[in-house]
């Protein structure tokens, strides 16, 4: 084959019986990661909200590294979308030219204005500290401290008012930050929901549910990592002091983390049943409606993408982790592994949407069949393989350990109170 | 000069403001350009395709590749022939191999050999862009490089197209695909570059049955719109609500 004729998705879409000769599976894997990395987002702020604006207290130190984490992972929810693009250059131009009636116009817009926000509540919540470590990297010498310094004091944008009232300002400022947040977080996922909720070509995509249940799957898949994420990392340091010998400390620790733990377990599960609630109504209603879309459809989900949905998806990702957290004697062990469960069946939902979605033709009378690119034998199937996403999923991790240390957000007193 | 904080802040995001605003983002048209782009057109284009007389031959979707510059041997192409073969248990089988490029040449279908004695009727449907009056495509395209033209067509900026897939997701009719080449979105103009010099579309001249033609619905006396006015003619997946204009005579249920 010649480069002239590498169209795009022939090299994952295998085809079953009459599919138009147009037809590939066009949205693969970074779509997939698109609305996950998304939902992330979203979820973690929500998670980080709960302690800012309901005052759920016992989430403050959870709530503190989620905040972190969120804008950590913001960035990232762009990266999908230009290794998707076929003209990844011309990805300015949704800001440059936006044409309004695209749900997808307005990506830009809304993303800049999610950063923004979650920026200045960081900077709200954060600018006591940036202040005192000006303060106390003052008399230190060396290049590094200066640098650090330096960094802070750009930080603080000149404002080093420390005094009670501006204090209380600062607070007052953040809580207003974290509760504009929050419909922002949801606009930010529910359209991610309605960019597929729309496509009226799409049988299996309409639905004006897919935004309401987009965002109700984003809170539990954020609330999930940045309790793993926040598990692992303060276990791993648990361990390390526990090996440096303070054992007292790590043990205080530990049992600060049950409560937090488990707090959020049960906001993670009131979200995960009204999920899993929405996502069956709209299955029924579809097998009730029987429009003429549905023998495919049935076909899709009863046949060929049974492992996928019932098996993967809604046992091991929703039933088994639910089982797991309500089971009296939940040890941290067994809920470690109902979260990685529960990203993992956000995952599949998300799999599911997209590449279920482009399961069938739109002629309703064949299949695609959607091979994953494993080992990438050039930049289109590296870009939509494996490979790709798994960079996806790494990039927030790095990022937060560097936005770690200069806001550090898993410090008990990083709010300086 | 006294410089205040404030006034330092107003200016500064009032020059952010202004340099954020591209000044590619504007162009000088020449006075016939504007009229062009604000005047109603003369003209509404539409297809008027009979089934009736298709032979599947496939010479429209050689005539389009070959003038469009769509990879011959890509399993990609602008228009289509897709072939319909309803067997007496009532099953329907429907293929089009290579969009039909090189005819139907036997009976075989996904691997299955379909005895003439079991056929109850067969027929070829041509197919390609509907240059729907509300298009869906021109719709959801995030950053307007697909746009409809006064005269109905749709079509595509392939300087401007960034990529992303969501035009050829929402076209119900699977009319659009990515270029191998140019690595953007792409599809029937109905031949746009001919017909505004008064020649008809190459899969219109390449079809030697008339089943495939071009109409100019607001010429009332071109004889292809007169059989849309006066016969009754049907559309594809009227449902989606996109007012297709590709106009078919002889349509028949089964067809997708």
């Amino acid at each position: 084959m010649t480069d002239d004729m590498i169209v795009h998705g022939v090299e994952w879409t295998v085809k079953e019986l009459f599919v138009y000769p147009n037809e590939f599976i066009y949205w693969a894997i970074q779509i997939v990661m698109y609305p996950f990395v998304t939902g992330l987002v979203a979820g973690a702020f929500v998670l980080s909200s709960l302690y800012h604006v309901f005052g759920q207290k016992d989430l403050k130190d959870i709530a503190q590294f989620s905040l972190v984490f969120s804008l950590a992972l913001l960035p990232v929810a762009m990266v999908p979308l230009l290794l998707h693009l076929q003209q990844p250059l011309r990805g300015i131009e949704p800001l440059l030219t936006p044409h309004f009636t695209s749900a997808i116009a307005a990506f830009g817009i809304v993303i800049t204005v999610y950063g923004l926000i979650v920026m200045a509540e960081i900077w709200f919540v954060y600018r006591e500290y940036f202040v005192a470590q000006i303060q106390e990297l003052k008399n230190q010498p060396g290049l590094l401290s200066f640098l650090r310094r330096s960094v802070y004091r750009v930080l603080t944008i000149g404002a080093s008012d420390v005094s009670d009232a501006a204090i209380h300002a600062d607070k007052k400022a953040a809580t207003i930050m974290a509760a504009v947040g929050i419909p922002t977080a949801c606009f930010l996922h529910g359209y991610a929901g309605f960019i597929f909720g729309s496509v009226k070509a799409n049988a299996l995509w309409m639905s004006p549910l897919m935004p309401v249940i987009f965002i109700l799957s984003a809170v539990v898949s954020g609330i999930a990592l940045c309790m793993l994420t926040y598990i692992v990392i303060k276990e791993w340091q648990a361990f390390w002091r526990r090996r440096g010998g303070s054992s007292l400390e790590a043990a205080e620790i530990k049992g600060a983390e049950m409560t937090i733990i488990t707090k959020a377990s049960k906001f993670l599960l009131a979200f995960l049943v009204v999920a899993i609630a929405l996502e069956l109504l709209d299955l029924i209603f579809r097998g009730y409606t029987a429009m003429k879309s549905w023998d495919i459809l049935r076909s899709v989900m009863y046949g060929k993408d049974f492992i996928n949905i019932f098996v993967l998806q809604y046992t091991l990702g929703n039933i088994v982790p639910v089982a797991l957290l309500l089971l009296p004697g939940r040890t941290l062990r067994r809920t470690v592994l109902a979260l990685v469960l529960i990203l993992f069946g956000v995952f599949m939902m998300r799999w599911n949407v997209v590449i279920g979605g482009q399961a069938f033709s739109l002629s309703f009378s064949g299949y695609m069949h959607y091979e994953l690119p494993i080992i990438p034998h050039d930049l289109a199937t590296f870009k939509e393989g494996l490979f790709g996403a798994l960079t996806v999923m790494a990039l927030p991790f790095i990022i937060f350990w560097i936005l770690n240390k200069f806001v550090p957000s898993l410090a008990r007193d990083a709010e300086g109170s | 000069m006294t410089c205040s904080r404030r006034d330092f802040l107003k200016e500064a995001a009032g020059t952010a403001a202004a340099s954020a605003l591209p000044l590619s983002a504007f162009v000088l048209l020449s006075p016939e350009e504007a009229r062009a782009a604000v005047a109603d057109s003369k003209a509404r284009y539409a297809f008027l395709i009979d089934t009736n007389k298709c032979i599947g031959c496939g010479l429209c979707v050689k005539a389009c590749k070959i003038e469009n510059e769509v990879p011959y041997d890509a399993p990609v192409t602008r228009n289509w022939v897709e072939r319909y073969i309803i067997t007496k248990d009532g099953k329907v089988h429907i293929d089009s191999p290579m969009g039909g490029r090189d005819g139907f040449l036997d009976n075989n279908m996904y691997g299955e050999e379909i005895d003439p004695e079991d056929i109850a009727k067969t027929f070829f449907v041509p197919k390609g862009c509907n240059h729907c009056d509300n298009p869906p495509c021109v719709q959801v395209c995030p950053v307007g490089a697909t746009y409809q033209t006064n005269e109905g067509v749709v079509l595509i900026d392939r300087d401007w197209c960034m990529g992303c897939a969501y035009c050829i997701m929402a076209c119900p009719f699977g009319a659009r695909f990515f270029h191998p080449v140019h690595k953007v979105a792409d599809k029937c103009t109905f031949c746009y570059h001919r017909i505004k010099k008064g020649l008809l579309p190459a899969c219109v001249q390449a079809c030697a049955f008339g089943a495939r033609r071009i109409a100019n619905l607001k010429d009332l006396d071109d004889p292809a719109t007169k059989v849309i006015m006066t016969e009754r003619v049907a559309v594809l997946k009227d449902l989606y609500g996109t007012k297709p204009h590709a106009f078919y005579l002889g349509l028949d249920h089964d067809v997708r």
